[in-house]
């Protein structure tokens, strides 16, 4: 189908853009890569008045450490993130992610703020963000703020972004010594909307788990940290019996929505054995 | 230089090696531009919600849905189709491999595969045939299965590989 009819701004300035949320409301909506909201106008699933096309704002883009965070901003494309020896190194739970973002023809376009902000919940960023506590940097008419990954994905589709509000970046922790992270998803093609996923995070000293993160996607309406389910290992060492107790547990922390294919109960068998799988990533 | 909230905008951009202006309505996308008002009708439209792939095209060197990028944000930028490519011969050696490997039957899919493949071919010469796979995951073929299409594209970096030896 074709996207109805709306108007285009490009504004080349933070404060042109905000000044043209603030005056359109809830009639705009914010132009990034557009890799979601092309498709959703093609559809008509959305019919907004205007369409704030923010690629002219270029301080948006680039990825940099930055007071002992690895800071990305909004506008980075995942084929940039793809390829930054920053984000291998500093944030390798990105670098393993990014891979699963739809197709090299999107990943050339679609930028990391705009899949944050829209927060699909079967989406990659939310839950490594999630998992590895990153900050998200907003601009609004009041000044810049910075809500913490837990606080910013409220329900489906919503988040802590307000009216007339623009991500700017996400700030990612720098590694520490002696942590690793694994990223597994199932997903019927791959770059297709995973059924599962679950971003991975710990300590890991001679096959001792502390500090475990597990996040989910594609179970909830947000992604999902499963907190129960991860202290379980904490101070422990990996192996069969423990890691059948966190897998075991895993129905405290998660209660997924069934989608059109897969019931609850499928992907929650399915959550359990990608989290065997991402905890054998992270110990090996 | 901003552009104010307009629903038609003036867009300048380079279209296969030649400049062109129009006018557009801001909420058409690139692929429906270059059918409808440039003639070229090599870049198909499809599920028009970035599943298919057979909207393929390369803006700035890099490949892109056609159907997720409004005419409007070609605006400065280097856009290259099929026709451009054909016409240019980059895409002589695949386009031939193709044929010698009956990678296309109906066709409907093969401009998306093409400038897919292409990508491939420039960007990532080393590939393997599962990386080859991967790559053209974003692109869907309803006729020949796939495995033809990973031959040709194989057949084409092989030859390059050797080429490059001697």
């Amino acid at each position: 189908m074709k996207a109805p009819s709306f108007a285009y701004a490009r504004p080349d300035s933070l404060a042109e853009t905000l000044a043209l949320l603030e005056r359109h409301g809830e009639a705009a909506r914010v132009l990034a890569g557009g890799q979601s909201l092309l498709a959703s106008l093609n559809m008509r699933l959305s019919s907004p008045e205007l369409l704030v096309d923010i690629t002219g704002l270029k301080e948006l883009s680039g990825i940099r450490v930055q007071n002992g965070s690895l800071r990305i901003g909004a506008l980075t494309r995942h084929c940039e993130i793809e390829r930054s020896a920053e984000v291998a190194r500093h944030a390798p739970l990105l670098a393993q992610a990014v891979v699963h973002v739809a197709h090299v023809a999107i990943r050339n376009a679609g930028t990391l703020g705009g899949s944050i902000a829209l927060a699909d919940p079967a989406a990659e960023y939310p839950a490594c963000a999630l998992a590895l506590d990153a900050a998200l940097v907003i601009a609004g008419a009041s000044g810049e703020r910075r809500v913490a990954a837990r606080d910013f994905f409220r329900a489906l589709y919503s988040t802590a972004l307000g009216p007339g509000e623009l991500l700017l970046a996400a700030e990612f922790p720098l590694l520490g010594p002696g942590y690793r992270s694994a990223f597994v998803e199932l997903a019927r093609r791959h770059g297709d909307y995973a059924i599962v996923g679950v971003a991975a995070h710990a300590h890991i000293e001679r096959g001792t788990v502390s500090d475990l993160r597990l996040a989910y996607l594609g179970v909830g309406a947000t992604p999902v940290r499963a907190h129960r389910a991860a202290a379980s290992l904490e101070g422990k060492a990996y192996g069969p019996q423990t890691v059948a107790a966190v897998q075991a547990a895993l129905g405290d922390d998660l209660d997924p929505l069934p989608d059109l294919y897969h019931s609850a109960a499928t992907k929650l068998h399915l959550a359990r054995v990608l989290t065997g799988r991402a905890l054998a990533a992270l110990v090996q | 230089m901003s552009q104010a909230p307009a629903t038609e905008i003036e867009t300048t951009f380079v279209l296969n090696g030649t400049r062109v202006t129009r006018r557009v309505p801001a909420r058409q996308h690139l692929v429906d531009f270059l059918r409808e008002e440039m003639g070229l009708t090599g870049s198909h439209t499809a599920c028009e919600h970035g599943v298919c792939g057979a909207c393929t095209l390369r803006v700035d060197d890099e490949i892109v849905r056609g159907c997720l990028m409004l005419a409007v944000q070609a605006n400065g930028r280097k856009v290259d189709t099929i026709e451009g490519l054909s016409d240019s011969g980059e895409l002589a050696a695949l386009q031939s491999a193709f044929h010698e490997r009956n990678a296309l039957q109906c066709g409907f899919c093969t401009p998306g595969m093409l400038l897919a493949a292409l990508d491939l071919v420039k960007y990532r010469p080393d590939a393997t045939r599962e990386q080859i796979r991967e790559h053209l995951a974003g692109n869907y073929c309803r006729c020949t299965g796939y495995h033809a299409i990973v031959d040709a594209i194989e057949a084409v970096l092989e030859a390059r590989r050797e080429g490059a030896k001697r």
